[in-house]
């Protein structure tokens, strides 16, 4: 093992730090046009009529469409999550162009395509819409109320589904009415807005030649999209269709889903004959990239008199946005209610939700999705009912962790809401937190400083998290309406150089480098001889692309199950070369040796045999070149320890982050750099939903901060530096024992700050704090 | 109206119209994509540049503005190849990710440091406020610009 395990630095890095990377609106191509849109200013409005007239004139217009000329078809949703009942879940259409009526402020009325970008922003501005504005409804939990106003005419009550997973009602009630003590919260987790740097940015074309599309799209998954538009919107041939994503500037959830946009002008560039791009901007971006969280939650936990957990109950509105998302169904059920046991012992748990449509921005997966809701619900409970029966939290959490597992030689550990843990240590990781905070000398300094009248204050947060969602049957069985594997192709030239096609895609997180490391590890080869390729399903086979932290755990097995064959294949080929038997053969540094002999022969010469053969096995094909499907066999289940220690300004209610301590395990680390990186930018986002982000809806359904004059994005000097350990708990089935690490740090770090804050205003018994922990909130909260 | 911009060496004359802005400019009619546009308040710092040696974000600065003066962008930090220290720091430290800040981060480091050579670590996040990044947690851009200053002092 030369490059797995060492933190190698990144391949990709040269033409971001020079200015040549690749992103969609970097690219022209001839003859191009540019297409505005008219979006909705109206939360909820009927369509009175479109008029067109005056756009169409605007010089350099060349095509105004509305919804009346594209019809009424729209994106469809990815996952079906059925009633309680069993009656099918609500699915209201989604159009590419609203027709008749516009259901959040931003959607989609018309789109102007023009010779410039000017044009058809100027011509945009001439569209007259005769908008009749309707009551509209933001909240989920007052969407279900009566006499709410209704979303979709065939959604009775605003109400897609309701669904509930764990141990019947009745037992968790009645355990819960005998505990010792229950502690019970009530807030918002509230509506995050993505905000990957780069924003949506597409460009449609289509070959009259070869009557042929090509989609350029900042997409985590372009096969999917494809997938999507051709069979389930647009009824075009998904041989006739190539998506091209190469480097996308950041996603967290938000290009994962399949966009009008994208439909929409794909559709276009045939009727116009031209290529049309469309870049979004970031006051569109706020209003129509897929936002984050935003349920309204119930939780109990009761305890025995020893504090140990006897039962978990919670119930859920979660806020779907206005239309179903690619994935926003299963964010608040299977990638929330399944994580419910967190690294607990919990003997009875109930989970409830009502998923619900309103009159806002759709809400989809956004950087851990559904599984820091359900973090943020089991942990701040935990603290907060250490608070109530006066208990130190990291006792509370020893009392009740899961004893620790390997998974091989003990088996998984079945939770009560379905999913079975593949391995874990969830005492290690908070023992080496610990340690690396000093807790006993904290205790000491956070007394002392109390009796000076500072508030400093300690939160814990010790998670795990489900990624590498899998395997296919199982999530299929559960309502997916697509596979969960991956897709790994190794093509071996004849040279000896590797070209590696992953259906996995890199918007930040170092494919080119990681994914390099281990394939020249398993070859023996110099890493300068692997080629990663990814973001071209003309290049690429099929792929599932990259979200819940698969890359590795799904889209490296399948890599590893190709580079099997190659090696397996390439023996039999040493092996006639070498006059040797198949068994008598082992592969090591780059060539096969006779056991016991000096004999070998190297990759490289086995792989010119196998294009150039003469001599050569009888019934052998030419070539090595090997693609694999990995279905997995389990989620990968990543968990760690995070400890935050801040302090509050009594004046004024600001929040000084002073320490963050994040020990992690996520299986094996191919390269540690990128695994820290990841963990850094997740603890980050965590800490910007405690302390600083949040939309906010205004009366009229308008999302009052749609700006980065409004939105609180972490800043640099809002951190301290990031204090990161981890333990390695391998996963035991897959071929390179990860689990992945892109989610980790945003779905443990929430609630450590949190409680933290909680920890610091002890002495005002403020304990109902909702998040962002803004000064004003804080103060608020001391001072009532 | 026609400009002249001195851009990374190479001096420019072309017709603008009055409203383009300096980033567009150099995206669209100089093809230099490494300047990035990220959002429309000159709140993000992706479009950061250099204009007479001074970081300035280019979507707020007219193309005419900058007329007659002295353009560096992402483009113009490499010589010949080889990163300039500011860029090897970036990357020997890992602080970039899915690098579209980038070409902003290092443009504001450079002035960062040229301004103060030895900035404490609390000077460069202050430095790094009107600089947005979603996938580094800051945590490695700082300690990348730590290194450069060091880098650049030796």
């Amino acid at each position: 093992m030369a490059f797995v395990g060492q933190p190698i630095k990144r391949r990709e890095d040269y033409r971001f730090l020079t200015g040549k990377g690749k992103y969609t609106d970097d690219i022209v191509l001839p003859g191009m046009t540019h297409a505005a849109f008219v979006r909705c200013p109206y939360a909820h409005a009927k369509i009175n009529s479109i008029d067109t007239t005056k756009a169409a004139s605007h010089p350099g217009v060349v095509a105004v469409y509305t919804g009346e000329h594209v019809g009424q078809f729209g994106v469809p949703c990815g996952w079906q999550v059925d009633f309680k009942s069993g009656d099918t879940m609500k699915e209201p259409l989604h159009p590419l162009l609203a027709v008749g009526k516009a259901r959040h402020a931003g959607e989609n009325v018309a789109v102007v395509i023009a010779d410039s970008l000017q044009a058809a922003r100027d011509a945009a501005e001439l569209v007259e819409v005769d908008y009749e504005e309707l009551p509209a409804v933001t909240d989920a939990k007052e969407a279900i109320q009566s006499g709410a106003p209704q979303v979709h005419d065939d959604v009775p009550n605003n109400l897609i589904f309701d669904w509930e997973i764990g141990n019947p009602k009745e037992e968790v009630d009645a355990a819960l009415s005998s505990a010792h003590h229950v502690t019970k919260l009530e807030f918002k987790n509230q509506r995050l807005v993505p905000n990957a740097m780069e924003p949506r940015s597409y460009i449609a074309q289509y070959d009259i030649s070869f009557d042929k599309y090509t989609l350029y799209t900042s997409t985590q998954n372009p096969h999917l999209i494809r997938l999507l538009m051709c069979a389930f919107v647009l009824g075009i041939p998904e041989h006739k269709v190539r998506v091209i994503s190469y480097d996308v500037g950041g996603g967290f959830g938000s290009k994962i889903y399949h966009y009008t946009e994208e439909a929409l002008l794909t559709w276009a560039s045939k009727e116009i004959g031209r290529p049309v791009k469309w870049t979004s901007d970031r006051s569109e971006a706020f209003i129509t990239d897929a936002h984050g969280r935003d349920n309204v939650t119930v939780a109990q936990m009761g305890f025995d008199s020893e504090g140990k957990i006897v039962a978990f109950k919670a119930h859920n509105d979660a806020n779907l946005g206005a239309y179903l998302s690619t994935f926003s169904t299963c964010v608040p059920t299977y990638l929330h209610g399944t994580l419910a046991q967190g690294c607990y012992t919990t003997p009875l748990i109930n989970i409830d939700v009502n998923a619900v449509v309103t009159n806002t921005t759709p809400v989809d997966a956004y950087r851990g999705a559904g599984r820091p809701e359900m973090t943020y619900m089991i942990e701040h409970l935990l603290d907060t009912a250490a608070l109530e029966m006066k208990m130190d939290p990291v006792d509370l959490r020893f009392k009740n962790f899961i004893a620790p597992f390997d998974g091989v030689d003990q088996p998984g550990y079945q939770t009560q809401v379905a999913l079975q843990y593949d391995s874990g240590n969830y005492e290690g990781t908070l023992k080496r937190a610990l340690e690396m905070v000093g807790y006993e000398d904290f205790r000491k300094e956070q007394e002392e400083s109390r009796k000076n009248g500072k508030l400093l204050g300690i939160g814990f947060s010790t998670y795990i998290e489900a990624c590498g969602i899998a395997p296919s049957a199982v999530v299929g069985s559960l309502g997916a309406r697509a596979g969960l594997y991956e897709v790994g192709h190794v093509r071996v030239q004849p040279t000896g150089k590797v070209s590696v096609f992953t259906g996995s895609h890199s918007h930040g997180q170092g494919h080119e480098t990681a994914f390099a490391q281990f394939v020249a590890d398993k070859l023996g080869i110099p890493m300068d001889d692997v080629d990663i390729v990814h973001g071209d399903t003309e290049h690429v086979a099929f792929g599932m692309g990259t979200y819940g932290s698969r890359s590795i755990a799904v889209g490296g097995s399948a890599i590893m199950k190709s580079l099997d064959k190659v090696i397996e294949k390439g023996a039999r080929i040493a092996a006639h070369k070498l006059e040797a038997a198949v068994d008598d053969l082992e592969y090591a540094e780059g060539k096969w040796t006779v056991k016991g002999t000096d004999k070998s022969i190297a990759f490289g010469d086995v792989s010119l045999t196998a294009y150039v053969p003469h001599d050569y096995p009888e019934g052998e094909e030419p070539g090595l070149d090997f693609s694999s499907f990995y279905d997995p066999a389990n989620f990968t289940y990543p968990f760690g320890a995070h400890i935050a220690i801040v302090e509050v300004d009594k004046d004024t209610g600001k929040v000084d982050l002073k320490r963050f301590i994040a020990v992690d395990d996520v299986g094996n680390v191919i390269n540690p750099m990128i695994v820290e990186g990841q963990i850094h930018g997740g603890v980050v986002q965590g800490v910007g939903q405690a302390l600083l982000e949040g939309a906010i809806y205004d009366e009229s359904g308008n999302l009052a901060n749609g700006s980065y004059m409004d939105y609180a994005m972490p800043r640099a000097d809002d951190f301290p530096f990031i204090e990161t350990d981890r333990t390695v708990t391998p996963c035991p089935h897959n071929p390179l024992g990860v689990k992945g690490a892109g989610e980790a740090g945003c779905i443990g770090a929430t609630p450590a700050v949190a409680n933290a804050v909680m920890d610091a205003l002890l002495p005002y018994g403020v304990k109902d704090l909702q998040m962002p922990l803004t000064p004003e909130r804080v103060w608020t909260a001391m001072n009532s | 109206m026609e400009i002249t911009i001195n851009v990374n060496g190479t001096s420019h004359t072309k017709e603008v119209e009055p409203m383009v802005s300096l980033a567009t400019f150099l995206r669209e009619e100089l093809r230099l994509t490494g300047t990035h546009i990220g959002c429309d308040t000159t709140s993000c710092g992706s479009c950061t540049v250099l204009l007479d040696g001074k970081a300035v974000k280019s979507c707020t600065v007219l193309a005419v503005q900058a007329s007659g003066k002295e353009v560096t962008s992402i483009e113009g930090m490499a010589t010949n190849g080889e990163l300039h220290p500011i860029q090897a720091a970036f990357k020997e430290h890992h602080g970039l990710q899915c690098g579209f800040c980038t070409p902003g981060m290092v443009m504001t480091t450079a002035d960062i440091l040229k301004n103060n050579p030895k900035p404490s670590e609390q000077e460069i996040r202050h430095g790094l406020e009107g600089n947005f990044c979603r996938c580094t947690g800051y945590h490695n851009i700082v300690k990348s610009i730590q290194h450069a200053a060091d880098n650049l002092k030796s």
